[in-house]
């Protein structure tokens, strides 16, 4: 799948004037509020008319400003989840679900393909609702109205699925109920996802591709990992959040302590225990400030994570605060260090390090499951 | 309790009430509902004009509509004329007439109560109608209909209850012809008219009493019922 997307728009003062190119797997719009995310999403999916641009999934083009053409939003088969759900309040959840299906089957018509008859169950399954199916959307919670949401979405055999911050209307531990469904729906499912956020938590956990959206341009567009480790973008990303990516496979448990043990190019790591077998393979965030250097090996040391590696590249100063690339085996991390430091351990790309990470810094938030590499999303 | 019983004239008035009445309200639901619509959602020129033609009747004194239903439809008016010559169709002094004042009557409050459930709605579901697949039609019917379906039912029942009482614009655009459009307002106002009519007019006000609270009771049983299905956060 490639979706192309090149829109201008004015909304007022504002000026949207974004083009990127995204394929398969969970692409996150990333940027601040206002960055015209959302904007993009709803010129994707019909509800907005852009005053100029062009967008094309695959071969099929949905708007082309140029030759006039723009699909009505009822023919594009784009699903979309919103941020408030926007479930039907006078259908029970299985109504709901089965809405898009009325319609699918005449707007399918020119797209071979077996429709298996146990989608319902499928989905059903995928997202964990089977309890729910006869209930009406007003007294589900708001963790099981953006499931069904989804799942309402799914159904109607979307090529592309566009989900608006989903979880933003929701607290800590329904954030949490949702995004291992995401996650399973982004690795099992075919169908590829543009998902808006601007919580670096999420994207990092979530995204295959990132798309940066600052003051309605694209600063970058790139893998996840790639992305999150530029330096130049911390500004627009965030600092506070910030960190680098690194995709870890859990090795074995260590039950005396309560700890689990990680393998990556950049060395093996100690955290908290990990409900996963070994072998599983898991996306860890690293967060910029939770990772101090050292220019010798530490002895006597409580950090339980010590990697080393070599200092790639030291980002711009605010006056007091530097971020500090670290390669470690081919592996970057990122640590966010006073200006002082940095001269005092006179640190210059090339100088060897060594990464010390608390394991409690990496919590239960910088965790993300079974994450597809970057190789496979590509062509899957 | 033999100044119970109805008299088979006092029971034509009652029957006929109710005909014009049902006949009113449902031959103006659908041009209700458009115009509901249009005042709701549209944007055009003269939308505020439409709004106060029809809000009209509720305001003008109602012998002043029937004497505009008079000379529009009137066998020698315009309308009239035409749908006479035409269509076959004579409305004044007949019961048809009856209804179409009794309709113009009700119109405004049916329109009203309408046009609230329509701007309660909230659009962002017929968006999401949309992204599933359906056009516009599939959603006004699987989405917007459903959604003001209280509205339309609240709308109903006082557009009856407006032309079950209408009186001013009825006998001054088709008269009080017992049998043809005599209905019970008009006939309550006979028997007033006329020695020893007390009796008749006491009979006919009792029935007045129990349609009305009928009507009231079926728009409860049904406005709670609809807000049930709602399932109101």
């Amino acid at each position: 799948m490639t979706l192309a997307v090149h829109i201008r728009h004015r909304l007022g003062t504002f000026l949207l004037d974004a083009r990127f190119e995204t394929g398969s797997g969970l692409t996150a719009l990333f940027g601040r509020s206002g960055s015209g995310k959302t904007t993009v999403v709803n010129t994707i999916a019909g509800l907005i008319r852009p005053s100029q641009g062009r967008v094309a999934i695959d071969g099929t083009v949905l708007i082309d400003t140029q030759s006039g053409i723009h699909v009505p939003r009822h023919h594009r088969r784009i699903g979309y989840v919103f941020q408030e759900g926007r479930l039907f309040p006078h259908l029970t959840v299985r109504q709901n679900l089965l809405y898009g299906r009325w319609f699918a089957p005449r707007v399918a018509l020119g797209t071979p393909g077996p429709r298996p008859s146990d989608d319902l169950e499928r989905v059903v399954d995928l997202l964990g609702i089977g309890a729910l199916l006869e209930r009406r959307p007003g007294r589900l919670s708001g963790g099981e109205k953006q499931r069904v949401a989804i799942g309402r979405a799914l159904l109607a055999d979307p090529r592309l699925l566009l989900m608006d911050e989903p979880l933003a209307s929701l607290d800590e531990a329904r954030k949490a109920e949702i995004l291992p469904y995401i996650e399973r729906l982004r690795d099992h499912s075919k169908v590829p996802i543009v998902y808006v956020s601007h919580s670096v938590a999420e994207v990092a956990r979530l995204a295959t591709t990132v798309v940066l959206l600052s003051e309605g341009k694209v600063a970058a567009v790139g893998s996840t990992s790639e992305v999150m480790q530029r330096l130049d973008l911390f500004p627009l990303t965030g600092r506070a959040e910030a960190g680098a990516i690194v995709e870890a496979t859990v090795d074995r448990h260590d039950d005396a302590y309560g700890l689990t043990e990680l393998v990556s190019r950049a060395g093996r790591w100690r955290l908290h225990r990990v409900d996963a077998p070994a072998g599983t393979r898991l996306r860890l965030r690293v967060r910029a400030r939770d990772v101090m250097l050292a220019r010798s090996a530490p002895t006597d040391l409580s950090a339980l994570n010590v990697l080393p590696g070599v200092v790639a590249d030291i980002g711009p100063h605010d006056g007091s605060i530097v971020e500090v690339r670290i390669d470690c085996s081919g592996e970057a991390l990122i640590a966010r260090l006073t200006r002082y430091s940095v001269e005092r351990l006179d640190l210059r790309p090339g100088t060897p390090v060594f990464a010390l990470i608390k394991s409690v810094a990496l919590d239960r938030r910088s965790l993300g499951g079974g994450f597809p590499l970057a190789a496979e999303a590509g062509d899957a | 309790m033999d100044w119970m019983t109805l008299s088979p004239e006092e029971w034509t008035a009652v029957r006929l009430s109710l005909r014009v009445a049902l006949v009113a309200t449902l031959a103006s639901l659908p041009l209700g509902i458009a115009i509901a619509m249009a005042l709701a959602r549209g944007r055009f020129p003269g939308k505020s004009a439409l709004n106060g033609f029809v809000l009209l009747p509720l305001i003008l004194p109602p012998v002043v509509t029937g004497y505009i239903l008079l000379i529009l439809f009137g066998r020698r008016g315009p309308i009239g004329a035409f749908l006479a010559d035409n269509l076959g169709i004579v409305l004044s002094f007949r019961w048809t007439g009856a209804a179409l004042a009794c309709g113009v009557m009700g119109f405004p409050l049916m329109v009203r109560a309408i046009r609230l459930s329509v701007e309660a709605v909230d659009a962002r579901l017929e968006e999401a109608a949309g992204t599933l697949g359906a056009n516009r039609a599939w959603v006004f019917l699987t989405v917007t209909l459903p959604l003001i379906a209280p509205g339309i039912v609240a709308g109903m029942i006082l557009c009856f209850a407006k032309a079950m009482g209408e009186f001013g614009a009825t006998i001054t655009f088709v008269s009080n012809i017992p049998g043809e459009t005599q209905t019970l307002p008009s006939a309550i106002y006979t028997f007033t008219q006329v020695p020893g009519g007390d009796a008749g007019a006491f009979r006919l006000t009792l029935v007045s009493i129990a349609i009305a609270m009928l009507a009231l009771l079926a728009s409860e049983l049904m406005a709670r019922y609809a807000n049930r299905r709602l399932d109101i956060e």
